[in-house]
């Protein structure tokens, strides 16, 4: 109980060492993080917590392919194009990959420069963010449409276990929800960018407090999580 | 920790302190407010109405098992549909969302010496989807068909089959988007009340001298966020299951002699989702109870809490191990032995941290200098109940005891002692404790005595022979008993008697808020510090706390939040914001 020790002697006390150390700093003065606002703080909680969610459906689906005694159809075979009057597996979905790690770069450099408060940059290199979001969303419709038109429905499918749909719309829908809400913030965000808000200190709308060139990072630490999740469905529901 | 006097103030970089939404008129202030003690009332007063249909709901279970075959209005879907709605309601919407939508929004900001929640706009949010999941729960009772009668477990594929009630009707659809919503409205909370404990203390303000009851909500907070995922993939599962016709949960099955086109899918699944929420949830409404208990009970016995340190370590100790117990509700569902040995052994590991707290409040009110206060005699009346309810937690924690007592009233009395009346104690003592606060009047007396009393013989007069049905093999969930060999004459006698008792401390609480809102006008003065405590809240220069809680200058924190009877200090507490070096100087425990 060190800390409500009062000795006002203008003294510090020796840090303790080993895990009561580390106890000290996170539960020091004021702010357990000391460099991290609270917008940036309430991001990375919310992530742990979206974490969790799709956690649980990636283990729900697993459990259901698991257990199912109907075969499962091939991702491989589902998901070739026929280009060429070959069937290439899994070829748009390595462009999606693709596009969606892609618009991660162009997001850091959104960030990079956002840092140097350079308006015009960070606006556009955040507007192509959302153009290559929105590029992903458009890919997974058209897949979508191709399966849809193929027969596949969230109830069953002409190749095998029932679940394979299932999981696959509600897995692949709930993500480009979530790429969707990103490329809406990701617009609004850059026009405030590109319009000085972060500069002049122009309140919110709704919530009338002034924003700063953090939201930038605080908007491409949701799109790089984004990015992430869809690495561990494209591993687990594609690759597997 | 190292930090003795408070260091320079760090800077909040992103708000000024001074900062704040300001309501420009009647609707911004006391409707869309920004205000996280205004957003505190509303939750509490949405959560207390919704709160009292889930009481009207138990009187009508108690009607039809007290005297079976009187009452023709409760059919057996009706029956299903009151314990279904009963039990959602009481655990999810009016405990979680009063703990800590309610408490936690006014005391969070409060206790750690801040102007208001970090994101104010998103809090109010919180609340206002909050009150379209109740009300969208509540359509659901106006819905063709009625409200889902699955139990409140919502245990699939039986939840959306025909012939539970809702169903195939509107009722389980209700139920889902309503607890989606709530889980929406609650994380947007949540984060709040995590990021305001986390980072928006005041200067001085350890997370070592943060009073118990902010421990208590903002573990509760950080497993709720953790463990509402999962209810909400099962939630959305389900959904898909009723509504796309999907098999998440659905196994081939045969429903009114027709084999249904469904199949492949695992209702295990879903109670592993659901229990992977269900168990933290009861550790979500327990331990702000622990901590809003162990502040009263500091408070009211003049004495500064026996081993502040453990305390903390312990209801961190009991969030982390609530997260790897959750198939003990599964028991009965069927296990490998492994498994089952597993998670008894970590479920009875958890007597050990809440032995720990139980231990220290008894030691805290070892030799100190009892006030008979009615806050104080709940939170007695909560340790009592819950060492009761906790030593039964420890019967059905083991497989083998509890596969035969599983289906019984015994469980029934278990889990109402330890999660229903035990945190709901804590409710009236910490009501009675922070009205003054609320409101700058204290609750009558008389009136308190009264409903303290009633409450607390009558809940042990209802739960205590529920054990004793229980064991003699009564089954719960059954609305019609009386066919039954083990529904002997002297049970049934018994069941009236428990019944009666339900009507009776039902009514108590009709008195008790009676007394909330006659106390509002008539209520004797308070002051700004009635109990004569020590932490910031009671420190406010005005009571209510006006906008911005703190006025001009924010305090500044030199002291834990219990320095109650200091030797050689002039008074018999010290509040948090008074400098000196007199006061609690030694490790306490």
């Amino acid at each position: 109980m060190t800390e409500t020790t009062l000795t006002h002697s203008g003294q510090t006390e020796p840090r303790p060492a080993g895990w009561q150390g580390i106890a000290a700093d996170w539960s020091s003065d004021q702010r357990a993080f000391k460099n991290v606002s609270w917008g940036k703080a309430m991001m990375w909680i919310f992530l742990l917590s979206d974490t969790f969610v799709f956690g649980c459906f990636l283990l729900s689906y697993m459990t259901a392919r698991m257990s199912t005694r109907v075969p499962w159809p091939n991702p491989s075979e589902v998901f070739a194009l026929r280009i060429g009057g070959s069937d290439i597996p899994l070829i748009l979905i390595a462009i999606m990959t693709f596009v969606l790690i892609s618009s991660s770069g162009t997001m850091a450099m959104a960030v990079n420069f956002g840092y140097r408060r350079d308006r015009r940059k960070t606006a556009i290199l955040m507007l192509l963010t959302a153009v290559l979001g929105a590029t992903f969303v458009g890919m997974q419709a058209f897949e979508w449409t191709k399966l849809i038109t193929e027969g596949v429905r969230p109830w069953g499918n002409p190749w095998g276990a029932a679940q394979f749909g299932s999981s696959f719309f509600m897995i692949t829908g709930f993500h480009g929800t979530h790429v969707t809400i990103g490329v809406i913030f990701l617009v609004i965000v850059a026009r405030k960018v590109w319009r000085g808000d972060y500069d002049t200190g122009r309140p919110g709308f709704f919530t009338s407090r002034k924003g700063h060139y953090e939201n930038v990072e605080i908007m491409g630490l949701y799109w790089h999580f984004v990015d992430l999740v869809w690495v561990f469905i494209f591993a687990f529901f594609y690759l597997w | 920790m190292v930090d003795i006097t408070p260091a320079d103030a760090i800077p909040p970089a992103e708000v000024a302190e001074v900062e704040l939404y300001h309501p420009h008129g009647w609707w911004t202030k006391y409707v869309f407010s920004q205000d996280a003690k205004v957003i505190a009332i509303q939750y509490s007063v949405t959560a207390t109405a919704i709160g009292m249909v889930a009481l009207v709901l138990s009187w009508l279970m108690r009607l039809q098992l007290g005297f079976p075959g009187t009452f023709d209005f409760i059919t057996p879907e009706a029956y299903y549909q009151f314990i279904t709605m009963h039990g959602m309601i009481m655990v999810i919407y009016l405990l979680t969302a009063l703990f800590l939508g309610g408490f936690g929004n006014y005391l969070i900001p409060l206790m750690v010496g801040a102007r208001d929640m970090v994101f104010p706009y998103v809090n109010m949010l919180s609340y206002w989807i909050y009150l379209l999941a109740v009300l969208v729960l509540v359509s659901s009772f106006f819905a063709p068909g009625g409200p889902t009668g699955a139990g409140w477990t919502l245990y699939p594929p039986q939840a959306i089959m025909t012939g539970t009630p809702g169903g195939q009707d509107w009722g389980i659809i209700l139920m889902l988007v309503s607890l989606i919503l709530f889980i929406i409205g609650f994380t947007m909370g949540g984060l709040n009340y995590v990021v305001t404990v986390l980072q928006g203390r005041t200067r001085g303000m350890t997370l070592m001298r943060l009073p118990l009851t902010v421990w208590g909500i903002f573990t509760a907070t950080v497993m709720a966020l953790l463990a509402f995922p999962a209810l909400f993939v099962a939630c959305v599962m389900m959904l898909f299951d009723r509504v796309l016709g999907t098999s998440f949960f659905m196994p081939a099955i045969v429903e009114m002699g027709e084999q249904l086109q469904r199949g492949g899918g695992s209702p295990i699944l879903f109670q592993h989702l659901f229990w992977f929420f269900g168990h933290p949830e009861v550790y979500i409404v327990a331990l702000p109870a622990f901590g809003i208990v162990s502040d009263l009970i500091s408070t009211h016995a003049r004495k500064n809490i026996f081993g502040y340190r453990m305390m903390v370590w312990a209801i961190i100790g009991i969030g982390a191990l609530s997260f790897v117990v959750w198939a003990h509700h599964m028991y009965v569902s069927g296990m490998h032995p492994y498994f089952g040995f597993f998670f008894a052994t970590t479920t009875l590991i958890i007597a050990i941290p809440t032995a720990i707290k139980v231990y220290n409040w008894v030691l805290t009110l070892w030799r100190g200098d009892i006030h008979l206060t009615i806050p104080m005699l709940f939170a007695l009346a909560f340790i009592v109940t819950f060492v009761n309810g906790g030593l039964t937690g420890l019967f059905l924690g083991n497989v083998v005891v509890d596969v035969p007592l599983s289906d019984t009233m015994f469980v029934v009395a278990h889990f109402h002692m330890v999660m229903g009346v035990a945190p709901i104690l804590v409710i009236f003592g910490a009501i009675y404790h922070w009205y003054p606060k609320v409101t700058g009047r204290m609750l009558n007396e008389t009136l308190g005595q009264f409903h303290f009393w009633v409450t607390f013989l009558g809940a042990y007069l209802i739960f205590f022979p529920m054990h004793y049905l229980g064991l003699m093999g009564v089954p719960r969930r059954y609305n019609e008993l009386t066919d039954m060999t083990v529904m002997t004459e002297s049970a049934q006698h018994l069941n009236s008697f428990i019944s009666i008792m339900a009507f009776i401390v039902g009514f108590a609480q009709i008195v008790f808020l009676f007394n909330l809102i006659w106390s509002i006008r008539h209520g004797r003065e308070a002051g700004g510090n009635p109990w004569r405590a020590t932490t910031l809240e009671w420190q406010t220069p005005q009571t209510p706390p006006a906008h911005g809680n703190f006025g001009k200058d924010l305090p500044i924190v030199y002291r834990w939040a219990y320095d109650y009877s200091v030797p050689g200090a002039k008074e018999d507490f010290i509040p948090q914001n008074v400098p000196g070096s007199f006061g609690l100087s030694k490790e306490p425990a």
